[in-house]
């Protein structure tokens, strides 16, 4: 383990933010405040961390309908998504985005997407771009175990291999394609990895409930992609804690299985416990850390309820850069 | 000034802006050709000779040859736009389209709108389309009209090899997605093509002939169908107004009003199907803006609504012809009370 405290301070923090983002929306979302269609990513904080810890602004991340946690990893402002969320005009994506589309390409956050699968070509593109500027940076295609069935996905892999580009395809596996098992959907037995090692890759695999061995593993596969041995993907055991989608009554789900998933897959518990029987960080640091981010998602929510609202005229704006 | 075809002028035109910006980059099935091969690369050139000479010149990093896999070329092309370059992507016909559609309408399309204008996708796809080569109903089509109606993209169908220089320098330098139409048919064309720099903003309809009878709106293709019924025509003592659009998306509306305010009669003559078209758009454009300048219905030329058939007298009986057009303006001009004023 070569994490500073420092780091560990910063992963652990944007972990309960991303945590606290989304439980806080879960509890907004049934009182009817928020409109549309909200995909919730608690349980799989470990991933986007893990990632996003080793990774710059220079480096091209693209992600999913479930991909709050992504943007907060990779460094997009919080209370900009949830004003987001809310719709305000003065959200990140001045309120014509919405959950799914949450981006900041700046941050390079090149999208939350609503189209299962529509991801990886785009990073394989943000990785060519990367590969001509020659400095090491990469793009890295965020997938669920749902994306791996579709054929844009293989397209992705297959010509990424082809033009050897700097392009991680990370598939997240939460066990669950919208409403259906893996085990069904995926053809090859529930395994994803072993596709992209058939499209002619090197794969890594794993437990994508615990930060640190998600962290490490990244830090093989970036250094491997980043000394241009073209591209990689990884796939991560991970867990969602709600439904598909907010308002997804979970039918699919066997009994009592949510609550042995936040009891034993919790991938903030398993810091926790991790890093305090190590001595590497005391309790109390970590309490105080929840203390704030508390304090931050209850800020971001008020402010995003006291947020202007965008008016009828903003429907015309921001379609072309000229026209 | 030089005389060469449709598909140098497209060539030139890749070569140019390709060597002022290091941004710009091409992608693509055969750009190069030959990868793989005994041949070697540049074994091809593009199947339409359109990239020729790219690779060689700007190597493997700026013009990448790709495998078969449009919705991959089409999103890297999405992505690496985002990413600061200026893609130019092939698809080697306009039909292909279909099979990469999601990553034009809803990725490059929006992407600008849903990041709340806070990126820009200066990407260009470039695709063969139309019908005159009896390629069949998968490799014949207009395509442009289902494009005009995605908000976020640019049409642009060039009709000429000077438009085509013009048009696709614009293309390039512009700063949203533009979809870029060349008729294959023409690709062998010839006329004078400038040079030097050469850029046709876009929204700008060209007038190929004047007149004041009757108006002709088209594009691409049937720009050269147009002229020759309204100079068959003008023989006749009948003088035809007729438009290039050159851009769809945007379009000169303003150009298309003035021209109807002129004559009083309209025909649009396009090659997509009728259902749901550009000539449908265009002429209810003009009965809720013009209607009063109307001296008779508007009369739209199209394929009928029907896929484009292979056979040579299928396809002829499909595509409108000269005759067509010359018959919709003397039906305009028989048409009761449309007496000249």
């Amino acid at each position: 383990m070569q994490l500073s405290r420092e780091q560990m301070l910063i992963a652990y923090r944007q972990m309960k933010v991303i945590r606290e983002f989304e439980e806080r929306l879960h509890n907004e979302i049934q009182k009817g405040e928020i409109a549309g269609f909200t995909h919730l990513y608690s349980g799989q904080e470990a991933v986007a961390v893990g990632v996003c810890e080793h990774l710059t602004d220079g480096d091209f991340i693209i992600s999913t309908h479930r991909g709050h946690g992504h943007c907060i990893a990779k460094g997009c402002d919080v209370k900009g998504m949830m004003r987001e969320i809310y719709g305000s005009s003065e959200g990140l994506c001045k309120g014509k985005g919405g959950s799914m589309h949450i981006a900041d390409v700046d941050k390079g956050m090149l999208g939350a997407n609503g189209i299962v699968g529509a991801g990886a070509p785009i990073a394989v593109g943000a990785a060519i771009s990367a590969q001509l500027d020659g400095d090491g940076r990469v793009a890295i295609a965020f997938s669920g175990d749902g994306a791996c069935n579709q054929g844009t996905t293989f397209e992705a892999m297959n010509m990424a291999v082809v033009l050897k580009a700097p392009c991680i395809f990370l598939f997240e596996n939460n066990h669950y394609s919208e409403h259906t098992g893996v085990d069904y959907a995926v053809g090859t037995a529930g395994d994803i990895a072993s596709r992209a090692e058939a499209f002619g890759m090197k794969v890594w695999r794993g437990n994508g409930c615990d930060f640190f061995a998600v962290f490490e593993v990244m830090r093989e596969v970036l250094e491997y992609v980043r000394a241009g041995h073209g591209p990689a993907a990884v796939e991560l055991d991970t867990e969602r804690f709600f439904g598909h989608f907010e308002g997804d009554p979970q039918r699919y789900r066997g009994p009592g299985e949510l609550d042995r998933l936040r009891a034993t897959r919790d991938c903030l518990e398993a810091f926790r416990t991790s890093v305090t029987e190590a001595k590497l960080l005391k309790g109390a640091e970590l309490d105080q850390i929840d203390f704030e981010v508390g304090r931050l998602i209850d800020e971001a929510v008020d402010e995003a309820r006291a947020a202007p609202r965008p008016t009828a005229a903003d429907v015309l704006t921001d379609i072309y850069i000229s026209y | 000034m030089a005389i060469m075809q449709l598909r140098e002028a497209i060539n030139l035109t890749l070569h140019q802006e390709m060597e002022r910006d290091p941004r710009v980059i091409v992608l693509g099935e055969d750009v190069v050709g030959g990868m793989g091969t005994a041949g070697g690369p540049e074994a091809i050139g593009g199947i339409w000779k359109t990239t020729e000479g790219l690779y060689a010149k700007f190597g493997a990093g700026r013009v990448i040859d790709t495998p078969i896999s449009e919705s991959a070329i089409i999103g890297a092309a999405a992505g690496a736009a985002l990413a600061g370059k200026r893609p130019v992507a092939e698809l080697m016909f306009a039909d292909f389209i279909g099979v990469c559609l999601d990553q034009i309408w809803n990725q490059m399309a929006k992407f600008r709108y849903m990041f709340g204008g806070k990126s820009r996708c200066p990407a260009v796809i470039r695709v063969a389309y139309g019908a005159g080569r009896n390629a069949g109903p998968q490799h014949s089509q207009a395509v442009y009209a289902m494009m005009t109606a995605i908000p976020g993209l640019k049409v642009v169908i060039p009709s000429s090899p000077a438009e085509a220089k013009g048009l696709l320098t614009q293309a390039i330098r512009d700063d949203d997605p533009v979809l870029f139409f060349e008729p294959k048919a023409l690709y062998a064309s010839r006329e004078e093509v400038p040079e030097g720099e050469y850029l046709i903003p876009f929204g700008h309809a060209r007038t190929v002939r004047e007149g004041t009878d009757v108006t002709i709106v088209t594009c691409g293709q049937m720009v050269a169908v147009a002229a020759k019924a309204a100079d068959k025509l003008a023989q006749q003592g009948i003088g035809c107004d007729v438009l290039d659009l050159r851009t769809t998306s945007p379009i000169d509306e303003e150009a298309i009003l003035d021209s109807v305010e002129l004559t009083g009669r309209l025909v649009v003559l396009d090659e997509n199907p009728p259902r749901c078209g550009l000539a449908v758009d265009i002429a209810a454009n003009v009965a809720t803006k013009a209607f009063s300048a109307l001296r008779a219905p508007v009369k739209m030329v199209t394929p009928p609504h029907s896929p484009v058939p292979f056979a040579v007298e299928l396809e002829r009986a499909y595509l409108p012809g000269v005759g067509d057009v010359e018959a919709a303006v003397h039906e305009l001009l028989g048409y009761r009370g449309s007496a000249p004023r």
